[in-house]
Protein backbone atom coordinates (compact mmCIF):
# COMPACT_ATOMS: atom_id res chain seq x y z
CA UNK A 1 0.00 0.00 0.00
CA UNK A 2 2.19 3.00 -0.13
CA UNK A 3 5.31 1.37 1.19
CA UNK A 4 8.43 1.03 -0.88
CA UNK A 5 10.96 -1.66 -0.20
CA UNK A 6 14.65 -1.11 -0.43
CA UNK A 7 16.74 -4.18 -1.23
CA UNK A 8 19.68 -3.04 0.86
CA UNK A 9 17.63 -2.50 3.97
CA UNK A 10 17.63 -5.72 5.95
CA UNK A 11 16.33 -6.63 9.37
CA UNK A 12 18.81 -8.26 11.69
CA UNK A 13 20.92 -9.42 8.77
CA UNK A 14 18.26 -11.95 7.69
CA UNK A 15 17.63 -10.19 4.42
CA UNK A 16 13.99 -9.25 5.03
CA UNK A 17 13.21 -6.04 3.14
CA UNK A 18 11.76 -3.33 5.34
CA UNK A 19 9.25 -0.78 4.10
CA UNK A 20 10.70 2.71 3.96
CA UNK A 21 8.45 5.38 5.44
CA UNK A 22 6.24 7.30 3.06
CA UNK A 23 4.67 10.61 4.04
CA UNK A 24 0.93 10.33 4.60
CA UNK A 25 -1.10 11.03 1.50
CA UNK A 26 1.90 10.76 -0.79
CA UNK A 27 2.12 8.27 -3.66
CA UNK A 28 4.94 5.76 -3.36
CA UNK A 29 6.50 6.80 -6.67
CA UNK A 30 6.69 10.43 -5.62
CA UNK A 31 8.18 9.52 -2.26
CA UNK A 32 10.83 7.44 -4.00
CA UNK A 33 11.54 10.28 -6.41
CA UNK A 34 11.93 12.74 -3.55
CA UNK A 35 14.23 10.36 -1.71
CA UNK A 36 16.34 9.97 -4.83
CA UNK A 37 16.49 13.75 -5.29
CA UNK A 38 17.57 14.26 -1.69
CA UNK A 39 20.36 11.72 -2.18
CA UNK A 40 21.46 13.49 -5.34
CA UNK A 41 21.43 16.84 -3.52
CA UNK A 42 23.60 15.42 -0.72
CA UNK A 43 26.08 14.00 -3.25
CA UNK A 44 26.22 17.25 -5.23
CA UNK A 45 26.74 19.20 -2.00
CA UNK A 46 29.70 16.95 -1.17
CA UNK A 47 31.22 17.48 -4.64
CA UNK A 48 30.61 21.23 -4.46
CA UNK A 49 32.32 21.35 -1.06
CA UNK A 50 35.32 19.51 -2.53
CA UNK A 51 35.39 21.97 -5.42
CA UNK A 52 35.22 24.89 -2.99
CA UNK A 53 38.21 23.59 -1.03
CA UNK A 54 40.15 22.99 -4.26
CA UNK A 55 39.33 26.42 -5.65
CA UNK A 56 40.01 28.37 -2.47
CA UNK A 57 43.80 28.73 -2.93
CA UNK A 58 43.15 29.68 -6.56
CA UNK A 59 41.01 32.65 -5.61
CA UNK A 60 37.80 30.97 -4.52
CA UNK A 61 34.41 30.54 -6.14
CA UNK A 62 31.76 33.21 -6.62
CA UNK A 63 29.25 33.33 -3.79
CA UNK A 64 25.56 32.89 -4.52
CA UNK A 65 23.23 35.85 -4.24
CA UNK A 66 21.64 36.12 -0.78
CA UNK A 67 18.10 34.82 -0.68
CA UNK A 68 16.00 34.56 2.45
CA UNK A 69 13.68 31.59 2.73
CA UNK A 70 12.47 29.73 5.79
CA UNK A 71 13.28 26.03 6.18
CA UNK A 72 10.42 23.97 4.80
CA UNK A 73 9.44 20.67 3.22
CA UNK A 74 10.22 21.05 -0.44
CA UNK A 75 7.93 19.75 -3.16
CA UNK A 76 9.17 17.57 -5.97
CA UNK A 77 9.60 20.54 -8.29
CA UNK A 78 11.51 22.52 -5.68
CA UNK A 79 13.83 19.60 -4.98
CA UNK A 80 14.51 19.31 -8.70
CA UNK A 81 15.22 23.02 -8.81
CA UNK A 82 17.71 22.72 -5.92
CA UNK A 83 19.36 19.72 -7.60
CA UNK A 84 19.63 21.54 -10.95
CA UNK A 85 21.01 24.71 -9.33
CA UNK A 86 23.63 22.67 -7.50
CA UNK A 87 24.58 20.81 -10.68
CA UNK A 88 24.97 24.13 -12.50
CA UNK A 89 27.09 25.60 -9.72
CA UNK A 90 29.24 22.49 -9.64
CA UNK A 91 29.76 22.61 -13.40
CA UNK A 92 30.66 26.31 -13.22
CA UNK A 93 33.04 25.61 -10.32
CA UNK A 94 34.80 22.88 -12.27
CA UNK A 95 35.18 25.17 -15.29
CA UNK A 96 36.65 27.88 -13.04
CA UNK A 97 39.08 25.41 -11.45
CA UNK A 98 40.15 24.05 -14.84
CA UNK A 99 40.66 27.56 -16.27
CA UNK A 100 42.72 28.67 -13.28
CA UNK A 101 44.75 25.46 -13.32
CA UNK A 102 45.52 26.08 -17.00
CA UNK A 103 46.55 29.66 -16.21
CA UNK A 104 48.85 28.43 -13.45
CA UNK A 105 50.39 25.81 -15.71
CA UNK A 106 51.01 28.51 -18.31
CA UNK A 107 52.71 30.71 -15.72
CA UNK A 108 54.86 27.83 -14.53
CA UNK A 109 56.01 27.23 -18.10
CA UNK A 110 56.79 30.94 -18.42
CA UNK A 111 58.80 30.79 -15.19
CA UNK A 112 60.82 27.84 -16.48
CA UNK A 113 61.64 29.81 -19.64
CA UNK A 114 62.62 32.80 -17.51
CA UNK A 115 64.95 30.60 -15.50
CA UNK A 116 66.44 29.01 -18.63
CA UNK A 117 67.06 32.24 -20.58
CA UNK A 118 66.71 35.29 -18.37
CA UNK A 119 68.10 37.64 -21.00
CA UNK A 120 65.14 36.91 -23.27
CA UNK A 121 62.65 37.89 -20.58
CA UNK A 122 64.03 41.16 -19.25
CA UNK A 123 62.10 42.65 -16.33
CA UNK A 124 59.32 40.07 -16.56
CA UNK A 125 57.52 39.36 -13.29
CA UNK A 126 55.45 36.41 -12.13
CA UNK A 127 53.80 36.54 -8.71
CA UNK A 128 53.73 33.41 -6.57
CA UNK A 129 49.95 33.73 -6.41
CA UNK A 130 49.81 33.37 -10.20
CA UNK A 131 51.62 30.05 -9.77
CA UNK A 132 49.11 28.90 -7.18
CA UNK A 133 51.67 29.19 -4.39
CA UNK A 134 51.02 30.87 -1.05
CA UNK A 135 52.70 34.12 -0.08
CA UNK A 136 53.21 37.32 -1.96
CA UNK A 137 56.68 36.80 -3.38
CA UNK A 138 57.39 37.70 -6.98
CA UNK A 139 59.76 36.06 -9.44
CA UNK A 140 61.42 38.74 -11.54
CA UNK A 141 64.18 39.01 -14.12
CA UNK A 142 66.61 41.70 -13.01
CA UNK A 143 70.05 42.80 -14.14
CA UNK A 144 72.96 41.64 -12.01
CA UNK A 145 74.76 44.63 -10.46
CA UNK A 146 72.12 47.09 -11.65
CA UNK A 147 73.12 49.37 -14.52
CA UNK A 148 76.38 47.51 -15.18
CA UNK A 149 74.44 44.24 -15.59
CA UNK A 150 72.02 45.93 -17.96
CA UNK A 151 74.86 47.16 -20.16
CA UNK A 152 76.77 43.88 -20.00
CA UNK A 153 73.72 41.66 -20.50
CA UNK A 154 74.00 39.95 -17.10
CA UNK A 155 70.46 38.96 -16.20
CA UNK A 156 69.19 36.82 -13.37
CA UNK A 157 65.90 35.65 -11.92
CA UNK A 158 65.24 36.67 -8.34
CA UNK A 159 62.45 35.79 -5.97
CA UNK A 160 61.45 38.71 -3.80
CA UNK A 161 61.03 37.86 -0.16
CA UNK A 162 57.37 38.91 -0.11
CA UNK A 163 55.45 41.43 1.92
CA UNK A 164 56.97 42.86 5.08
CA UNK A 165 54.96 42.28 8.25
CA UNK A 166 52.44 45.11 8.63
CA UNK A 167 53.82 46.24 11.95
CA UNK A 168 57.22 44.61 11.86
CA UNK A 169 57.96 42.10 14.55
CA UNK A 170 56.97 44.59 17.20
CA UNK A 171 59.05 45.98 20.01
CA UNK A 172 60.48 43.28 22.19
CA UNK A 173 61.27 43.78 25.84
CA UNK A 174 64.86 44.84 26.30
CA UNK A 175 65.46 45.18 22.57
CA UNK A 176 65.74 48.53 20.79
CA UNK A 177 63.01 49.26 18.25
CA UNK A 178 64.34 48.63 14.76
CA UNK A 179 63.82 51.51 12.38
CA UNK A 180 63.91 51.46 8.63
CA UNK A 181 67.13 53.06 7.48
CA UNK A 182 66.27 53.15 3.82
CA UNK A 183 66.01 56.49 2.11
CA UNK A 184 62.80 55.46 0.39
CA UNK A 185 60.01 53.77 2.35
CA UNK A 186 59.25 50.14 1.57
CA UNK A 187 56.45 49.67 -0.94
CA UNK A 188 54.17 46.84 0.08
CA UNK A 189 53.25 44.60 -2.83
CA UNK B 1 22.73 16.92 42.90
CA UNK B 2 25.41 16.26 40.33
CA UNK B 3 24.93 17.09 36.67
CA UNK B 4 25.11 13.44 35.68
CA UNK B 5 22.33 12.52 38.05
CA UNK B 6 20.10 15.38 36.96
CA UNK B 7 20.86 15.17 33.27
CA UNK B 8 18.18 13.20 31.43
CA UNK B 9 18.01 13.85 27.69
CA UNK B 10 14.71 12.99 26.03
CA UNK B 11 13.81 12.56 22.39
CA UNK B 12 11.47 15.22 21.09
CA UNK B 13 8.60 14.52 18.72
CA UNK B 14 8.97 14.84 14.97
CA UNK B 15 5.76 15.42 13.02
CA UNK B 16 4.93 12.33 10.91
CA UNK B 17 5.14 14.11 7.56
CA UNK B 18 8.61 15.41 8.47
CA UNK B 19 9.80 12.09 9.87
CA UNK B 20 8.71 10.40 6.65
CA UNK B 21 10.79 12.83 4.60
CA UNK B 22 13.78 12.95 6.94
CA UNK B 23 14.12 9.75 8.97
CA UNK B 24 17.44 10.97 10.37
CA UNK B 25 16.09 14.23 11.78
CA UNK B 26 16.10 14.24 15.58
CA UNK B 27 15.55 16.69 18.38
CA UNK B 28 16.83 15.90 21.86
CA UNK B 29 15.97 18.07 24.80
CA UNK B 30 16.80 18.18 28.48
CA UNK B 31 15.84 20.27 31.43
CA UNK B 32 18.61 22.01 33.30
CA UNK B 33 19.36 24.84 35.60
CA UNK B 34 21.54 27.80 34.66
CA UNK B 35 23.69 29.70 37.10
CA UNK B 36 23.24 32.76 34.90
CA UNK B 37 25.26 35.92 34.63
CA UNK B 38 28.66 36.30 33.05
CA UNK B 39 30.81 33.29 32.33
CA UNK B 40 33.31 32.33 35.02
CA UNK B 41 37.01 32.37 34.27
CA UNK B 42 37.09 28.65 33.48
CA UNK B 43 34.54 28.94 30.69
CA UNK B 44 36.26 31.99 29.22
CA UNK B 45 39.57 30.14 29.37
CA UNK B 46 37.96 27.23 27.56
CA UNK B 47 36.65 29.56 24.87
CA UNK B 48 40.15 30.97 24.43
CA UNK B 49 41.51 27.44 24.08
CA UNK B 50 38.88 26.67 21.46
CA UNK B 51 39.73 29.91 19.64
CA UNK B 52 43.30 28.66 19.24
CA UNK B 53 42.03 25.54 17.45
CA UNK B 54 40.45 27.51 14.62
CA UNK B 55 42.57 28.68 11.69
CA UNK B 56 41.60 29.91 8.26
CA UNK B 57 42.61 26.77 6.41
CA UNK B 58 40.70 24.59 8.87
CA UNK B 59 37.56 26.68 8.50
CA UNK B 60 37.75 26.51 4.70
CA UNK B 61 37.99 22.72 4.71
CA UNK B 62 35.40 22.33 7.46
CA UNK B 63 32.55 21.69 5.04
CA UNK B 64 34.00 18.39 3.83
CA UNK B 65 34.01 16.91 7.34
CA UNK B 66 31.17 14.48 8.12
CA UNK B 67 29.10 16.46 10.63
CA UNK B 68 29.19 19.86 8.86
CA UNK B 69 28.55 18.07 5.56
CA UNK B 70 25.49 16.38 7.04
CA UNK B 71 24.07 19.72 8.15
CA UNK B 72 24.92 21.40 4.84
CA UNK B 73 23.20 18.65 2.85
CA UNK B 74 20.16 18.87 5.13
CA UNK B 75 20.05 22.65 4.69
CA UNK B 76 19.89 22.17 0.95
CA UNK B 77 17.13 19.60 1.32
CA UNK B 78 14.94 22.00 3.30
CA UNK B 79 15.40 24.91 0.95
CA UNK B 80 18.19 26.79 2.71
CA UNK B 81 21.47 27.67 1.03
CA UNK B 82 24.28 27.00 3.52
CA UNK B 83 26.53 29.37 1.59
CA UNK B 84 24.10 32.19 2.38
CA UNK B 85 22.58 31.09 5.69
CA UNK B 86 25.50 29.26 7.28
CA UNK B 87 25.15 26.15 9.38
CA UNK B 88 25.73 26.90 13.09
CA UNK B 89 29.25 25.46 13.30
CA UNK B 90 30.40 27.40 10.24
CA UNK B 91 28.70 30.54 11.51
CA UNK B 92 30.64 30.28 14.77
CA UNK B 93 33.89 29.56 12.93
CA UNK B 94 33.49 32.56 10.64
CA UNK B 95 32.70 34.77 13.64
CA UNK B 96 35.90 33.48 15.26
CA UNK B 97 37.93 34.45 12.18
CA UNK B 98 36.30 37.88 11.97
CA UNK B 99 36.69 38.74 15.66
CA UNK B 100 39.93 36.91 16.30
CA UNK B 101 38.36 34.99 19.17
CA UNK B 102 35.15 33.47 20.45
CA UNK B 103 33.59 36.34 22.33
CA UNK B 104 31.95 35.57 25.63
CA UNK B 105 28.28 36.60 25.75
CA UNK B 106 27.16 35.27 29.12
CA UNK B 107 27.17 31.79 30.58
CA UNK B 108 24.05 30.52 28.79
CA UNK B 109 25.26 31.58 25.38
CA UNK B 110 28.83 30.43 26.05
CA UNK B 111 27.72 26.98 27.20
CA UNK B 112 25.77 26.45 23.98
CA UNK B 113 28.74 27.75 21.97
CA UNK B 114 31.21 25.40 23.65
CA UNK B 115 28.87 22.46 23.01
CA UNK B 116 28.60 23.45 19.36
CA UNK B 117 32.35 23.84 18.91
CA UNK B 118 33.18 20.56 20.62
CA UNK B 119 30.61 18.43 18.78
CA UNK B 120 29.43 20.34 15.71
CA UNK B 121 25.86 19.96 16.94
CA UNK B 122 23.93 23.17 17.66
CA UNK B 123 22.37 23.59 21.08
CA UNK B 124 19.89 26.25 22.09
CA UNK B 125 18.56 27.22 25.50
CA UNK B 126 14.95 28.14 26.15
CA UNK B 127 13.37 29.61 29.24
CA UNK B 128 11.88 26.55 30.94
CA UNK B 129 8.87 28.57 32.09
CA UNK B 130 7.88 29.12 28.45
CA UNK B 131 8.13 25.44 27.49
CA UNK B 132 5.40 22.87 27.96
CA UNK B 133 6.61 20.16 30.39
CA UNK B 134 5.70 17.48 27.82
CA UNK B 135 8.65 18.63 25.78
CA UNK B 136 9.71 19.93 22.42
CA UNK B 137 9.64 18.70 18.89
CA UNK B 138 9.75 19.71 15.24
CA UNK B 139 6.65 20.32 13.16
CA UNK B 140 5.38 22.43 10.31
CA UNK B 141 4.13 25.88 11.24
CA UNK B 142 0.45 26.53 10.69
CA UNK B 143 -1.43 29.74 10.03
CA UNK B 144 -2.21 29.87 13.75
CA UNK B 145 1.51 29.87 14.57
CA UNK B 146 2.14 32.69 12.14
CA UNK B 147 -0.68 34.74 13.66
CA UNK B 148 0.08 33.89 17.30
CA UNK B 149 1.35 36.75 19.45
CA UNK B 150 4.14 34.53 20.82
CA UNK B 151 6.77 36.51 19.01
CA UNK B 152 8.09 33.60 16.92
CA UNK B 153 8.35 34.77 13.32
CA UNK B 154 7.38 31.46 11.75
CA UNK B 155 5.76 31.74 8.33
CA UNK B 156 3.14 29.13 7.55
CA UNK B 157 4.71 25.98 6.16
CA UNK B 158 8.13 26.54 7.71
CA UNK B 159 9.77 23.98 9.97
CA UNK B 160 9.67 25.05 13.58
CA UNK B 161 10.70 23.91 17.02
CA UNK B 162 7.58 23.88 19.15
CA UNK B 163 5.85 22.26 22.06
CA UNK B 164 2.18 21.36 22.34
CA UNK B 165 1.20 24.94 23.03
CA UNK B 166 3.36 27.24 20.97
CA UNK B 167 6.19 27.72 18.51
CA UNK B 168 9.55 28.66 20.01
CA UNK B 169 11.87 29.03 17.04
CA UNK B 170 12.21 28.54 13.34
CA UNK B 171 14.38 25.46 12.84
CA UNK B 172 18.10 26.36 13.06
CA UNK B 173 17.23 29.95 13.96
CA UNK B 174 17.59 31.71 17.28
CA UNK B 175 14.65 31.24 19.68
CA UNK B 176 11.93 33.86 19.71
CA UNK B 177 12.29 36.65 22.22
CA UNK B 178 9.57 35.29 24.50
CA UNK B 179 11.11 31.81 24.59
CA UNK B 180 14.87 32.40 24.73
CA UNK B 181 16.63 31.82 28.03
CA UNK B 182 17.70 35.01 29.72
CA UNK B 183 21.10 35.69 31.29
CA UNK B 184 19.60 35.36 34.74
CA UNK B 185 19.85 32.22 36.83
CA UNK B 186 16.95 29.81 36.59
CA UNK B 187 15.60 26.67 34.94
CA UNK B 188 16.25 26.25 31.23
CA UNK B 189 15.30 23.76 28.57
CA UNK B 190 18.16 22.81 26.30
CA UNK B 191 17.62 21.24 22.93
CA UNK B 192 19.87 19.98 20.17
CA UNK B 193 18.99 19.08 16.61
CA UNK B 194 20.60 16.24 14.69
CA UNK B 195 20.24 15.20 11.07
CA UNK B 196 21.08 12.06 9.11
CA UNK B 197 24.81 11.47 9.29
CA UNK B 198 25.24 12.91 12.78
CA UNK B 199 25.74 10.17 15.39
CA UNK B 200 23.40 10.12 18.39
CA UNK B 201 26.37 10.31 20.72
CA UNK B 202 27.18 13.77 19.36
CA UNK B 203 23.73 15.03 20.31
CA UNK B 204 23.90 13.66 23.81
CA UNK B 205 27.45 14.92 24.24
CA UNK B 206 26.43 18.39 23.09
CA UNK B 207 23.50 18.54 25.49
CA UNK B 208 25.53 17.15 28.37
CA UNK B 209 28.33 19.65 27.79
CA UNK B 210 25.95 22.58 27.72
CA UNK B 211 24.05 21.37 30.79
CA UNK B 212 27.28 20.75 32.69
CA UNK B 213 28.70 24.19 31.93
CA UNK B 214 25.39 25.88 32.73
CA UNK B 215 25.09 24.25 36.11
CA UNK B 216 28.72 24.34 37.22
CA UNK B 217 30.24 27.08 35.11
Amino acid sequence: MGAVTHPRQVQGGVGIPLPLPVAPGQPADEAAARRSLRDQIARLERELADAFVTAYPMGGLPQPAPAAAPPRLLGLGELEQVRDDLAERLAAARITIRRRADEQAEKRRALELMLLRPAEHKFERIACRELGEPGCGVWQVRPRLGLIGMLMGWWQVKLSSGCPLPGGQGPARGRPVARCTRRRPCVPC
Amino acid sequence: MSTEAAFAPRAGFIAPEIAAEFPGLRLVWAAGRARGGASPAGVRRRLRGLSDRYRGSGVVSMRVKPVPHAFRAFYRQIGLDPDVQRIPSEEAAVARLLHGEFRSAGLTSDACLVALLETGVPVWALDAAAVDPAGLGIRVATAADAAAPSGCPAPEGSLIVADRARAHAVLFDEPAAGSAASRAAGPVTLFAVGVAGVPDIHLEEALWLAADLLSRG
